[in-house]
């Protein structure tokens, strides 16, 4: 019994120390899509301030947080990087009905370090003497979609289609960008305004015309009144203020 | 079953795994052979390098790649200065990295079976005025067999299961990038189980049956020793 003690000793101390741990948290936890993950960490060390509960945040990709949710990841709120998800979940009854809110409308930005855009985005684009322009794969990330409608819109989907590469997600499709392996690409205008000003190059910021919204909605996972707090907060003036800031529209 | 592109994944998915293989082998022998036989005191370092990539994240191997071969990178200058056409997104890109990211699993063998063959081996067919290249090839090849077959049927297997240095490099461009891996990641990300399935359990079969080769072979190729 003494050996079976020493032996599995560690054990105890491993529960005892996730026991004490977990039951000390009653935190707020986010789940939130890449692309906004450093807005509401900035707006999350405010709320943190003014209401005093503690808030924690993991990223990714909208569709990957979505699956995880809906297999049961322990969060209170959803911030998506597009609406249905945030949908679905409602009629899965995973999320609290009637707490839908757009927090934020995507804005899409032509990017290049090379090249010189501006005026002249559209007549370069047309032209195509690039050898590869990257956006955002078109069926897992709704910026690549949104990529995509301005490219149909433009009449240059399919004429492009032999230069177009597509990064896994934004944050990827700006990496191939910035390594100047493809000449210029479509990327989030939040993105482009985080960039240090050296690295910003020449850039097209597309008219919303051009695509369908990309409407950024947020849900309430857990009901509760730290997750019904967060929620006004995010709805109040200077929360708003941070968020065009950062390169958002509202609706 | 399985669709025009799904199909296209595959052909290209096995084409690299093939390449790079014959790539390793190439490479991999006089590397073994020096590894296994020199006495060298810092020996240790390219052992480390060479074993590198078991331990890395194949993210950082792909993240890496994908600066280094830019126009910016040393490695996509040099091939720019000496009029070659930039790596990334394109096939002969994955093939770079591929031999880079399996380059242990075909190695590691072969250094295995050179040291436990010793010196001898060689030794006596020089005595029977045998050359280096013909003993090389008609000694030391027959005796290696085993390490042979293990180094192949692992970089193969390997190279077919790659997916954070292809999805960093790649670009998922049909027929040139999108590979079996970031096929089967498609297809789940769009919720399409039905598809994934069929691709990700012929990926299983497969790596299984290569593997059951791998081991099978352990008990029944002995080396032969003198």
């Amino acid at each position: 019994m003494k050996f079976q003690l020493q032996r599995h000793g560690w054990m105890l101390v491993l529960a005892g120390w996730l026991f004490f741990s977990t039951s000390q948290a009653d935190e707020l936890r986010i789940a939130v899509a890449s692309n906004f993950a450093p807005v509401l960490e900035q707006l999350a060390a405010d709320f943190q301030k003014s209401s005093g509960h503690a808030v924690v945040l993991s990223a990714g990709a909208t569709g990957k947080l979505y699956t995880q949710i809906s297999s049961g990841a322990p969060f209170d709120l959803f911030f998506a990087a597009d609406n249905d998800k945030p949908a679905k979940l409602v009629t899965e009854h995973k999320a609290v009905a009637g707490t839908v809110y757009t927090y934020a409308l995507g804005q899409l930005v032509l990017w290049s370090t090379t090249l010189n855009l501006g005026a002249n985005a559209q007549v370069i684009l047309k032209a195509g003497d690039f050898r590869h322009l990257a956006i955002a794969s078109p069926s897992l990330a709704p910026y690549g979609m949104a990529a995509q409608q301005v490219l149909e819109k433009l009449q240059l989907w399919q004429p492009l289609q032999t230069k177009l590469v597509q990064g896994e997600n934004i944050a990827q499709t700006l990496q191939f960008i910035e390594s100047g392996n493809a000449e210029l690409g479509f990327i989030a205008l939040a993105q482009w305004l985080a960039l240090p000003a050296q690295q910003r190059g020449t850039s097209w910021q597309i008219p919303a015309e051009l695509h369908a919204p990309i409407t950024q909605d947020a849900v309430i996972l857990k009901d509760g009144t730290a997750a019904r707090a967060f929620m006004a907060f995010i709805k109040s003036a200077a929360a708003k203020a941070a968020i065009t800031k950062a390169g958002y529209a509202l609706p | 079953m399985l669709n025009a592109a799904d199909l296209t994944a595959l052909s290209l998915t096995l084409q690299l795994a093939a390449i790079t293989t014959g790539i390793l082998l190439l490479i991999g022998t006089p590397l073994a052979w020096w590894l296994a036989h020199s006495r060298w005191r810092f020996r240790f370092i390219l052992e480390t390098c060479i074993a590198l990539p078991l331990v890395l994240p194949p993210t950082v191997l792909g993240f890496y790649l994908l600066q280094m071969l830019g126009p910016r990178g040393w490695l996509g200058s040099l091939i720019h200065d000496f009029g070659g056409e930039p790596l990334a997104f394109t096939f002969e890109g994955l093939l770079f990295g591929s031999v880079i990211y399996s380059l242990p699993f075909v190695v590691q063998p072969l250094q295995d079976t050179f040291q436990s063959m010793g010196r001898r081996p060689l030794e006596i067919a020089a005595t029977l005025r045998a050359g280096p290249i013909d003993s090389f090839f008609n000694v030391v090849i027959p005796m290696a067999r085993a390490g042979y077959i293990t180094a192949a049927m692992l970089g193969f297997a390997h190279t077919l299961g790659e997916f954070g240095v292809v999805l960093m490099l790649g670009g998922n461009i049909p027929g040139e990038t999108r590979v079996l891996s970031i096929a089967i990641y498609d297809h789940v990300e769009r919720l399409e189980y039905a598809q994934a399935h069929v691709l990700a359990g012929g990926m299983l079969l497969l790596s299984f049956c290569l593997l059951l080769t791998v081991y099978s072979l352990r008990g029944r190729l002995r080396l032969v020793r003198l």
